[in-house]
């Protein structure tokens, strides 16, 4: 049920930068704070609407938000 | 914890006790009765429109407990709710099948009702425990 993901996100040190909380960015992307945190520990992929809107809001371009290997 | 987490953890815990009732009734009533003459209607349906009641009422009230009884605001479901509920359904609907297949081969070699109602019973209940189950993991320890 659970996969490993290879998606890795630096949306907690971004956010954190932007002096938002949990709660802040959840609230602005719509979200349940449970699921940004979720997101935030790895725990879930958001699909590539919610990821393009977290990205909006912290005002980023898209790769500085979400990694992929690239093998 | 999320609204959407509340429910599906009620749903498991009032599934597994609704069964447990039912489980425990018909055995009662198996030691003084042969097994295929037990009433097992009644205590289904009680224990099946009881378990779905028990589970609106309690959901509710944590609800209001929690965060006031608000259906909207912050813990509305989202995408990983929708996620998460999904595959829950996708996990239990296996031993819905499997119940119904049974059930169907059931009939075909005319078995009792009995047989015949608590298989049906117990894909029903399987799929509600172990959907409800892989809802309560994924949120624990993540849907990715």
């Amino acid at each position: 049920m659970v996969k490993p993901t290879r998606v890795t996100n630096a949306i907690r040190e971004l956010r954190t930068d932007r002096g938002l909380t949990q709660a802040d960015l959840a609230g602005a992307v719509g979200v349940t704070r449970q699921t940004l945190i979720a997101i935030e520990q790895g725990k879930y992929s958001p699909s590539l609407e919610m990821a393009f809107q977290i990205v909006r809001v912290l005002d980023v371009p898209f790769d500085a938000a979400f990694q992929y290997p690239e093998d | 914890m999320a609204r959407e987490e509340r429910a599906a953890w009620v749903g498991l815990v009032v599934s597994l006790i609704a069964i447990a009732v039912y489980a425990a009734v018909v055995a009662g009533r198996a030691a003084s009765t042969p097994l295929l003459e037990v009433d097992w209607l009644g205590p289904m349906l009680w224990t099946i429109i009881g378990g779905i009641v028990v589970s609106i009422v309690v959901t509710i009230i944590w609800g209001v407990v929690a965060e006031g009884g608000s259906l909207r605001g912050e813990n509305a479901a989202d995408e990983r709710d929708r996620a998460i509920t999904q595959m829950g359904d996708r996990v239990g609907v296996a031993f819905l099948v499997i119940g119904g297949v049974v059930g169907i081969a059931l009939c075909a070699i005319d078995a009792a009702p009995f047989w015949i109602a608590n298989t049906l019973y117990a894909g029903f209940a399987l799929s509600s425990v172990v959907g409800g189950i892989a809802r309560v993991v994924a949120y624990r320890r993540g849907l990715v």
